[in-house]
């Protein structure tokens, strides 16, 4: 590796719940990686804005409100949009098992639901990066 | 509680019975770990016994129900004078659908209602607007006008039921919206029962739906104290919230501790913006948290009320009594419930809701088994409210007061919280008060420490979650669940429409102008909104105004 993974993760929508987002925030840390969060109430206009400033690998979307199947895919368009194809988008929040494979084919590589043990999030990323 | 022979003589026998029957057990047979540690990370000891609680004074600390320092209770006969609220929170979709859950809550045995809202709603914008996309109607009601508000509680007398709002920012709003509902119902604003949450610190620390910054937010609050103590009598004013910040991670201490900070700003706010401390301190209500571990939850609620007592007559010298009493709600941990295997949710469920009635809760919602995947669907909300039920006619728990009065282990531990929550309490003090606390981060990070602890405690199986990190099985995934249909946006917005195009515009305009003089200067704001949801100014033209004058709260991002 030139450069530690870069990660940015995202509270998109109107949705308060940062317990799992800074959770996650913190293992990847301890895990080596460079992790940028964006705090609560980001437009999927200004998720994809720091994306793409932060120049990151990964975007992992945190989402409890019900709102992912608007909220998602909008986040994966606009990056499509700006022509980046190489970051790895991965979504988790309370996640109803049947939205997975939509969202799956709006371009979110996987969804974590609730129980997911950090550990198996960091070996995935690790494993599914975009960019070698 | 011991006089000094009595304790010395079981000191001695203590150390025999460790020398003697405890070392031979030990060593043929070593305990599974060394240390038992609480949900919370406090250390549990083998055994409790009364030298743990010899410096604890009966009268002084622990007294009678119904009288100062309360620690046994706020009310001297407890459930048997009548039981705990049930009181289920719910709402969600149209208020046309809310409305119908709510009649059969009622029909079901239920005896008090609880409004969620929407998240648009309660960031104060409507349901077109464009930040409200995908959130409609999603984790809770829709409320965009005092048409919806009337929709919502159609066929439901408010002066027969009582009535608690989660709602912050906007609480002044939807307050002003239920009182006019109630006024067309010809019941007039000092009959009515219920409770906002109004309680903008934990949202800044733990729950996010924040609008403006502190110190407006702080005035709309003592607003509200002044406005209802004068017209709105009966009414919670506020309802200070550790819910919250346990289920973003923090320990039963901290939950105390930091919920007490809180209600120490805002009565400091109050006093300050002028009032008399016992006019509004006894409209002043609390809600917990029900964790999973049972003795330390019921010492965490005797706790809180012990210290809120003493902080209310020692820091404010209140006089009445009534501003001493720490009246709570509980929710059992949403947090603890498991997408796997979730009809364990309902056992878990249970024994929170035992802990937070042997804690002597004054009102209880159950969560739902379905939680963790969705809102829940009437099955499940059902046998939520029968949980309660159960425990109210079956059980026998509610034929005494505080019932765990006494064990050594549980006064023990409600000292040990009591003295923990005070010290995070005169830590809050020496940064200069909750909402510079949190300005710092301090609060936010203290938490999150804990919450990160807890995760990493579950990762190395130090901690077991049934069905999560052990015990798991192969399961199909869950059918059924409740799904909030996303023509609700649609209908929302027609509604809307509708009610801008009926109104009285200019109406609507003077009110909502003479609103934002309001709050450019010093009046109380609440007659003023009032006004305008009786012209059916929506929520977000309300909100709008106030965002105009008071500008919108910035977070401090940290992790």
């Amino acid at each position: 590796m030139k450069r530690p993974i870069r990660v940015l993760i995202a509270k998109p929508g109107l949705d308060g719940h940062d317990r799992g987002a800074k959770v996650i925030a913190r293992a990847l840390r301890d895990a080596g990686m460079e992790v940028i969060y964006t705090g609560l109430r980001q437009t999927p206009e200004q998720i994809v804005a720091a994306a793409v400033q932060e120049d990151v690998d990964v975007v992992g979307l945190s989402l409890l409100s019900g709102a992912h199947n608007y909220l998602f895919p909008k986040v994966a368009d606009l990056l499509k949009e700006q022509g980046v194809d190489d970051v790895l988008i991965i979504g988790g929040g309370v996640i109803p098992n049947e939205d997975i494979q939509g969202l799956k084919e709006a371009g979110i590589s996987e969804i974590f639901t609730p129980g997911t043990p950090t550990a198996k999030m960091i070996e995935y990323i690790k494993n599914n990066l975009k960019r070698i | 509680m011991f006089d000094k022979e009595k304790l010395s003589h079981i000191k001695e026998v203590r150390q025999k019975w460790e020398d003697g029957v405890l070392a031979k057990t030990l060593n043929k047979a070593p305990e599974s770990k060394e240390e038992f540690k609480s949900v919370s990370g406090a250390l549990v000891n083998r055994l409790y016994t009364p030298e743990d609680v010899e410096n604890i004074d009966y009268e002084s600390e622990i007294g009678y129900p119904g009288q100062y320092p309360f620690t046994r209770g706020y009310q001297p006969t407890m459930y048997r004078g009548r039981p705990w609220t049930m009181r289920m929170y719910a709402g969600f979709a149209t208020a046309e659908e809310s409305n119908e859950r709510y009649k059969y809550l009622v029909s079901q045995g239920s005896t008090g209602l609880s409004v969620a809202f929407d998240l648009p709603t309660q960031i104060g914008y409507d349901s077109d607007h464009s930040l409200a996309q995908g959130e409609v109607g999603k984790v809770g009601v829709a409320i965009d006008s005092l048409r919806d508000m009337e929709i919502l509680f159609d066929g439901i007398p408010l002066d027969k039921v009582s009535t608690s709002m989660t709602i912050n920012a906007p609480a002044a709003v939807l307050l002003a919206m239920y009182i006019a509902v109630a006024e067309k119902q010809g019941v007039s604003p000092d009959k009515l029962r219920g409770t906002i949450q109004n309680d903008i610190l934990k949202e800044y620390i733990a729950r996010g739906t924040y609008i403006f910054p502190t110190e407006p937010s702080m005035r709309l609050i003592t607003n509200i104290f002044e406005y209802c103590s004068k017209h709105v009598p009966k009414w919670n004013t506020i309802s200070i919230s550790g819910y919250h910040i346990r289920e973003a991670g923090s320990t039963a201490a901290q939950e105390v501790g930091f919920t007490l900070a809180d209600g120490i700003a805002y009565v400091e706010a109050a006093i300050k913006a002028g009032l008399d401390v016992d006019t509004f301190a006894p409209r002043l209500s609390f809600f917990f948290n029900s964790h999973n571990d049972l003795f330390e939850e019921v010492a965490k609620f005797r706790a809180a009320r012990r210290l809120w007592a003493k902080i209310m007559k020692n820091r404010f010298k209140a006089k009445d009594e009534k501003s001493m009493m720490l009246k709570f709600h509980t929710q059992t941990a949403g947090c603890t419930l498991t997408a796997q295997q979730p009809d364990n949710n309902i056992i878990r469920v249970a024994m929170q809701a035992l802990a937070a009635v042997l804690g002597g809760t004054q009102s209880l919602h159950t969560n739902s088994r379905d939680e963790a995947l969705a809102l829940p669907t009437t099955d499940s909300v059902t046998i939520a409210l029968r949980t309660q039920q159960i425990i109210a006619n079956e059980t026998g728990v509610a034929n005494t007061v505080d019932p765990l009065a006494g064990s050594y282990f549980i006064e023990a531990k409600t000292k040990e919280i009591e003295v923990k929550a005070m010290e995070y309490i005169t830590k809050i003090d020496e940064l200069g008060g909750a909402a510079r606390a949190i300005d710092l981060g301090y609060i936010q990070k203290e938490i999150s420490d804990s919450a990160y602890q807890y995760q990493m405690e579950i990762e190395s199986l130090e901690r077991i979650v049934v069905g999560v990190n052990k015990y798991q099985v192969e399961e199909d995934a869950p059918k059924g669940l409740l799904r909030v249909d996303p023509i609700v946006a649609e209908m929302q917005k027609e509604k809307i429409n509708e009610v801008k195009a009926k109104r009285n515009n200019l109406a609507v305009e003077e009110k909502l102008d003479l609103l934002k003089k309001a709050c450019e200067g010093t009046e109380n704001v609440m007659p003023f909104i009032l006004d305008a949801v009786k012209e059916y100014a929506s929520l977000g033209e309300i909100c709008g105004v106030m965002r105009e004058v008071f500008g919108e709260y910035e977070q401090a991002v940290l992790i």
